[in-house]
């Protein structure tokens, strides 16, 4: 985190962090590419700011090391690794204006004078501030407030910049606005970014890789598609979405995949049933669904009787039970949902192979 | 509506005792005072003309402003150092500090001048350990001169000082101070470019609170200024009770408390009233 304008590469090896007896963060490894988008997800609790607070050097890990460019900073104070940090309400200093707040790392690092102004004014102008120069924070709006903020951890060029729940006081619209400022200012800057956020929606829409937390522990990291298609358990399914969990029974592996058996029908999955034999749990996100007469021999499919529809614009959701009582949620098109009601209600399921994804029984 | 009428004649009633104990004890007899200002020992303004061109007044004046600020400084300062400990310190560190705010409160005024006479004077505990140490062969005047009465005012008006500058440092974002450390800069810079400037309000009322206090000083200052540094109050007191001129002592006490007046005004321009205890 130290040479300016240069994306830095951050490994964590065995991290673990006990506040008395809690233990809020267990035995973390894992490695932060140059320049990626890495997101921290995970419910509050679960020890990812955590983990950002190591990261920026204002919380000391209990066990474990920490290496930035292959450099040991475990014991380096945060004043020394000056990660680029935007803290959730900004942390503003509100005693000084706009331009003070954002020369501030500037003036501390002793820059010349013409040269803090110009990299002021240049970053003024990339996060959309001019005309604001002179004001005081409070006389901001929240989305100006979180512009300042960015500029501010930005303008001395940190090799790494760390983001606890940014847009958390932000509402719905500004929002997503900011969300698709902070991408752009990710590939112009092409420095890496650590953004923490208890939003799944935010996590797969901004980041290049997503990493789950729980209870202390990182549960699973990947690609934003991955850890959705295919989590490796059953939190981290919930959690990025909302997922039908049907009981299988006899699985066990077959051609191009796995097979196994759903309320005595046989069905076929493409992932692989490495971890788990015998009983396990079929996952399907409910736009991986689709309402049926019925289903052809082969195909994967279940009957199910529909109770209750829920209009929600673009499509309707639709929740079903299945013969042997377990409860299904699907997202269809809303003219499928009123057939499927009005036709005395019992429809077939059905799914492509690739969308259904095995987890173990009962098991976190 | 009638929620919040009846409410504030609760409020109103509440008061009334203590409104009608300052009217009578404070409000009534200082009119009387104003009176005599303008009409002893004749009527007219010739008290407040005397105020202008006395030289023993205008010395009392300026010397009174000048302890008034230089406790001031000393003060604030001080108790800035305490204060930080007190809300800032770890949790022995915060009790200790408490300790010592709450102590003085405890202990009365006369007792405490009367105990930096015994620490002070020419045989006093400082200048016979000095002695004995061999570290001054005379002993030093530190009593019976403004270094005294400094002393003794900074002593009794440091906890004053510690309750507006508590409660700026209380409000204070811990998130503003780790921004700045992790943004680059020290400690120390911290300190000043930072945690200073934003308890810019605790330190005004602070400073304020304290001044006020010290120019109606009187007995720390009769004690150990040991009658060589007369301040304000206690030339009020001689000119009541001693050259019986009560005409120029009326005059004086009014000028002090329209200034001090003024001063409360300013002072609660900067802090709200419960932010001063």
């Amino acid at each position: 985190m130290q040479q300016p304008g240069r994306a830095a590469e951050i490994k964590a090896i065995g991290i673990g962090k006990s506040f008395g007896s809690f233990r809020a963060l267990d035995n973390l490894s894992l490695n932060i590419g140059r320049g990626e988008f890495l997101t921290l997800l995970g419910p509050s609790g679960s020890g990812k700011t955590t983990f950002l607070m190591i990261l920026a050097g204002f919380v000391q890990p209990t066990d474990g090391k920490l290496f930035s460019d292959g450099t040991d900073i475990t014991d380096r104070p945060a004043e020394q690794r000056a990660a680029g940090m935007v803290f959730q309400g900004y942390a503003l200093f509100p005693h000084m204006s706009v331009e003070a707040n954002i020369a501030f790392p500037l003036k501390v690092r002793k820059k010349s004078a013409a040269d803090i102004k110009k990299r002021v004014g240049e970053m003024i102008e990339r996060v959309g501030l001019i005309g604001h120069e002179k004001k005081l924070p409070s006389q901001l709006s929240g989305g100006q407030q979180q512009r300042v903020a960015l500029a501010r951890a930005l303008v001395f060029e940190p090799g790494v910049l760390l983001l606890d729940e940014p847009f958390s006081a932000l509402d719905k619209s500004l929002r997503g606005q900011m969300q698709a400022e902070m991408k752009r200012l990710h590939q112009e800057t092409g420095t890496t970014f650590v953004f923490v956020t208890h939003d799944q929606s935010e996590a797969l829409a901004l980041s290049s890789r997503v990493a789950i937390f729980n209870h202390g522990k990182l549960l699973q990291v990947g690609a934003p598609d991955e850890v959705y298609d295919r989590p490796d358990n059953r939190f981290v399914a919930e959690f990025l979405g909302e997922i039908n969990m049907l009981p299988l029974k006899g699985v066990k592996p077959a051609d191009n995949g796995s097979t196994g058996l759903c309320e005595d029908r046989a069905v076929n999955m493409h992932c692989k049933a490495e971890k788990v034999r015998g009983d396990a749990i079929l996952a399907i996100r409910p736009e991986h669904m689709s309402i049926a007469r019925e289903a052809a021999a082969g195909e994967n499919g279940i009957a199910a009787t529909a109770i209750a529809s829920t209009y929600l614009g673009a499509a309707t959701k639709l929740d079903l039970t299945t013969r042997q009582g377990a409860k299904v949620t699907v997202s269809v098109p809303n003219e499928v949902a009123a057939a499927a009601l009005s036709k005395g209600n019992s429809v077939w399921l059905t799914w492509p192979a690739e969308k259904g994804f095995l987890l173990p029984d009962g098991g976190q | 509506m009638r929620g919040v009428l009846s409410d504030r004649m609760g409020a109103a009633l509440l008061m009334a005792p203590l409104l009608l104990f300052l009217v009578l004890a404070y409000a009534w007899p200082f009119l009387g005072v104003v009176k005599w200002s303008f009409t002893l020992p004749t009527p007219g303004l010739g008290q407040y003309d005397a105020l202008l061109t006395d030289d023993l007044v205008q010395s009392v004046f300026i010397r009174t402003l000048r302890i008034a600020a230089i406790v001031t400084v000393v003060s604030v300062a001080a108790a800035y150092a305490i204060t930080v400990v007190w809300v800032r310190g770890s949790p022995a560190q915060r009790l200790i500090a408490e300790f010592c705010i709450l102590v003085p409160f405890w202990i009365s005024v006369l007792t405490r001048a009367f105990g930096w006479v015994a620490l002070l004077s020419n045989r006093g505990l400082i200048n016979t350990w000095l002695q004995s140490i061999g570290f001054i062969s005379e002993p030093l005047t530190l009593v019976r001169n403004e270094f005294g009465v400094v002393v003794g005012m900074t002593h009794f008006l440091i906890p004053f000082a510690v309750f507006p500058l508590a409660s700026a440092m209380r409000s204070l974002d811990d998130r503003v101070l780790l921004a700045a450390r992790g943004l680059g800069s020290s400690r120390t810079r911290t300190f000043w470019t930072v945690f200073v400037p934003m308890t810019r309000s605790g330190i005004i009322g602070s400073a304020l609170i304290v001044f006020v206090f010290s120019l109606g000083f009187f007995v720390t200052p009769a004690i150990l200024g040991g009658g060589r540094s007369v301040m304000i109050a206690e030339l009020i007191y001689l000119r009541i009770f001693q050259s019986p001129d009560w005409g120029l002592g009326a005059a004086i006490s009014v000028v002090l408390v329209v200034f001090v007046g003024a001063l409360m005004g300013l002072l609660f321009r900067y802090v709200r009233p419960k932010q001063l205890i």
